[in-house]
C-alpha cells in the first residue's frame, strides 16, 4: 500500500479523533485542544500533544491512548509531549463547550487574559442547569485540576466550572 | 552540586516545587474543611507536576540519562538546593498558609520573568504554564491570610505568630550567589533585587489588608540554595524517598 504523506496524516487524525479524555469522557482530546498536530517526521508519523495542567494525572494515560491509537495504523508512530506554547482553555473547541454545558459543567469563556475572570471573582458564570447568573464560587479548586467548584443560588445545585487558564 | 550553573538553576526551581508540593500533599485527608483539602491537594499536584517537568528538562540538558525520579528520589539532603522557606513544617493551617503566601508571591514574580526570558525556550514554556497555575495559588493563599488576619482575635494572633516565625526565611529568596549571578548575566534568571521590590509590594499589600505586621530587623536565615538545610528537610526526604530507595526498580 502506497499512501501519500497527506493520506497517512489524514488516517492518523481519524484515529486520534477517537481518543477520549479520561477525566471528561464525553470529550475527545482533540476537542480539548490537546492535539497540536500530526506530521511526518523522518518518515514516521508524529503526534504532538500538549498537557492541560503541569500535574494533570490524566496526561500519561492520554499520551498512551493516543500512541496506541496511531500505532494501530502505523506501528512505528510516535507521540511527543510539547510544553511550549502552554495550553490554554482558548484552544477548547466550541463543540466541546456545548457538551460541557449539557453535562452540568460551566465551560470556560474566551479571553484568559481577564484576570478577574481567571479567579472567578466579579465575573458571571451562568448555572449550566437553570441558566441563571445568580451563582457564586465555593472554591477555585474542584474535583480535578481544571475545574472550580460553584453553587447556584436559584436552583441550589452545586456545579463545576472549567477554569480559564 | 552540579558544575553547570544552568542545570543547577533548573534543579533549584525543581527542588522548590517538589519540596513544597510534598509538604502540601501531607494535608490531603487532613484539611480543615473538604474544599480546603481539595484545594491544597490540587496546589500540591500543580507543584509536583512543575517539578517533574523541570527535572525532566534538567535531565535532558545534562544528557547523562537521569530522569525526574533519579533527581527526586536518589539525591541526599545536601544535594537539594531548595530555599529554606519551602521545607519548613506545615504546623497548623495558618502556618501553612503564611508559608504559602510568602512563597506564592515570590513564585509568581519568578515565573513571570522565566516565561519571558529568551535563553531557554523549553524553560519558558514550563514557566508560562506554571505562571497561570501560580496565579490561582496566590489568590488562594493571599485571601486566606486576609481572612485569618482580619478574622477573630485568635486567628489574627496565630497568623501574626506564623509570620514572625517564617519571615526570617524570606531573605534567602533574594540573596544572589554565583549560580544566580551566572543566570542573571546570561539573561536566564531575574535580577533578585528587582524581584524583591515586586515581592515586597505584593506581600505588603496583602499584610496591610489582613492587619498583620511584617517583623523588622530580623536575622535572615540562609543556606538552602547551597545545600545547607534545616533538619526538617532530612525527615521529609526520608519519608518521600524510602520506597524507591528500598525497591529501586519498582514500577507501578
Ligand atoms: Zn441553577
Amino acid at each position: 500500500m502506497n499512501l501519500t504523506d497527506h493520506e497517512r496524516i489524514d488516517r492518523a487524525w481519524r484515529q486520534v479523533r477517537g481518543v477520549h479524555d479520561p477525566e471528561l469522557p464525553f470529550l475527545t482530546v482533540e476537542e480539548m485542544g490537546m492535539i497540536r498536530g500530526v506530521r511526518i517526521h523522518e518518515k514516521h508519523l508524529l503526534v504532538s500533544l500538549t498537557p492541560t495542567y503541569s500535574g494533570c494525572p490524566a496526561t500519561d494515560v492520554i499520551s498512551e491512548d493516543v500512541l496506541a491509537a496511531v500505532q494501530a495504523v502505523e506501528p512505528d508512530a510516535q507521540v511527543e509531549v510539547v510544553l511550549s506554547p502552554a495550553w490554554t482553555t482558548d484552544w477548547i473547541l466550541d463543540s466541546a463547550k456545548e457538551k460541557m454545558r449539557t453535562h452540568g459543567i460551566a465551560p470556560p469563556e474566551k479571553g484568559q487574559a481577564d484576570r478577574a475572570f481567571l479567579t472567578g471573582k466579579g465575573k458571571v458564570v451562568p448555572c449550566p442547569r437553570c441558566g441563571t447568573d445568580n451563582t457564586h464560587m465555593v472554591s477555585a479548586f474542584g474535583s480535578t485540576a481544571c475545574k472550580a467548584h460553584f453553587s447556584c443560588k436559584e436552583c441550589l445545585e452545586p456545579f463545576e466550572h472549567f477554569k480559564c487558564i | 552540586m552540579h558544575a553547570d550553573p544552568h542545570i543547577q538553576s533548573l534543579l533549584r526551581l525543581a527542588d522548590d516545587a517538589l519540596i513544597l508540593g510534598q509538604r502540601l500533599s501531607a494535608w490531603c485527608g487532613h484539611g480543615p474543611i473538604l474544599e480546603e483539602d481539595i484545594a491544597v491537594s490540587n496546589i500540591a499536584l500543580d507543584l509536583v507536576g512543575q517539578a517533574r517537568n523541570l527535572y525532566a528538562l534538567a535531565g535532558q540538558r545534562e544528557g547523562a540519562g537521569r530522569d525526574e525520579d533519579q533527581w527526586a528520589f536518589f539525591r541526599t539532603d545536601r544535594e537539594f538546593q531548595n530555599h529554606l522557606l519551602v521545607e519548613q513544617p506545615n504546623g497548623h493551617f495558618g502556618d501553612t498558609m503564611v508559608r504559602q503566601m510568602l512563597y506564592d508571591a515570590f513564585h509568581l514574580e519568578q515565573m513571570g520573568f522565566l516565561a519571558q526570558q529568551k535563553v531557554d525556550e523549553d524553560l519558558a514554556g514550563i514557566a508560562a504554564k506554571a505562571f497561570k497555575e501560580v496565579q490561582y495559588h496566590w489568590e488562594h493563599s493571599s485571601q486566606w491570610i486576609v481572612r485569618l488576619g482580619d478574622g477573630t482575635e485568635e486567628s489574627h494572633d496565630k497568623v501574626q505568630q506564623s509570620l514572625n516565625a517564617l519571615w526570617s526565611f524570606t531573605g534567602e529568596l533574594f540573596m544572589e550567589d554565583e549560580v544566580d549571578q551566572a543566570g542573571r548575566m546570561s539573561g536566564l534568571l531575574p535580577e533578585l533585587a528587582i524581584l524583591q521590590t515586586a515581592w515586597l509590594t505584593r506581600v505588603s499589600d496583602c499584610l496591610k489588608e489582613a492587619h498583620l505586621t511584617a517583623p523588622e530587623g530580623l536575622w535572615m536565615q540562609r543556606g538552602g540554595k547551597q545545600g545547607l538545610h534545616s533538619e526538617h528537610l532530612s525527615y521529609l526526604l526520608a519519608e518521600m524517598q524510602t520506597l524507591p530507595r528500598t525497591y529501586p526498580d519498582a514500577v507501578w
